[in-house]
């Protein structure tokens, strides 16, 4: 079934690239068709969370620190 | 813990900014290819490092209306938390550079300005630790700190517009508004650029708080 839509994609591809003259410009269309996107999206969030909790409780500590 | 609703809007605003930024679709432009999703992370670093300047700048503009220590304290700070995530963008856009315009370095006006802001602020460091008396220091370094502030928008806000420059919205190039017309990065760009400035600020007023921690036990 993946192998079907990457053929029918990359058919429907190079149809347009050459109506365009071979203009296609290329994006990562194929990877996002497939949702691998995700991961990386999923890992960056993690990271960014994992950040946001560990300038919280710095924030948290300073607090204490304060009263 | 009560934490200040500016903060939790900035990490909304950035985890929007990054689950959307990658999965929204952009315009399909030769060369940047994917990679014009930059602008949402490398563009957004410069954007919260010229709010944090500002801010350094006014609190350098309020020590000398009445010469009180903890203005010139949070001046310091925000002038050094604006230096870190200038660093951010300068690496970030070296990064983007190699791969769309072929090299880490282009002698292109923005980057240069970029670099020479980078410098005079590095300067206004320098300055404030050659001084040793407390006064004078604070003094001279907040005079300094407006005029670095005028530099930063000269170089980085004027020179390069008035030059051809490879960055969109200089020397004659579009910005990045013509090849947006259905406005789906703005949706993304805008809230981004809000949620780093946020987030820039709540790590300068972190290490405000700590200073002012250490400067009370060093009184006691």
């Amino acid at each position: 079934m993946k192998y079907l839509i990457t053929l029918l994609l990359s058919i429907v591809f190079t149809t347009q690239g050459i109506a365009q003259q071979n203009n296609v410009i290329e994006m990562a269309d194929v990877m996002r068709s497939n949702g691998k996107i995700y991961v990386v999206v999923a890992v960056l969030a993690t990271i960014f969370i994992g950040l946001m909790i560990y300038l919280i409780r710095i924030d948290k500590k300073v607090q204490k620190l304060e009263e | 813990m009560k934490m200040k609703w500016w903060k939790t809007l900035g990490i909304i605003l950035v985890l929007y900014s990054i689950i959307t930024g990658l999965l929204f679709p952009v315009p399909k432009l030769d060369i940047l290819n994917e990679t014009v999703r930059n602008l949402y992370f490398h563009v957004t670093m410069w954007f919260s490092m010229i709010f944090l300047m500002l801010l350094s700048m006014t609190n350098s503009l309020r020590f000398l209306s009445g010469f009180e220590k903890r203005f010139d304290l949070k001046a310091e700070t925000y002038a050094s938390t604006g230096l870190f995530i200038a660093t951010l963008g300068l690496t970030t856009g070296m990064v983007w550079a190699q791969f769309t315009w072929g090299a880490f370095w282009v002698n292109d006006p923005k980057l240069n300005g970029a670099a020479v802001t980078m410098l005079i602020y590095l300067a206004y460091f320098i300055l404030r630790n050659s001084i040793d008396n407390e006064e004078s220091k604070a003094r001279v370094s907040a005079v300094y700190n407006i005029l670095a502030f005028v530099m930063m928008i000269v170089f980085i806000g004027i020179l390069p517009r008035m030059t051809d420059s490879l960055h969109p919205g200089n020397g004659g190039n579009p910005g990045f508004s013509n090849y947006d017309l259905d406005s789906s990065m703005r949706m993304v760009f805008y809230p981004a650029v809000i949620g780093w400035i946020l987030i820039g600020t709540w790590i300068a007023e972190i290490s405000y708080r700590i200073k002012v921690l250490d400067f009370n036990k060093e009184n006691n």
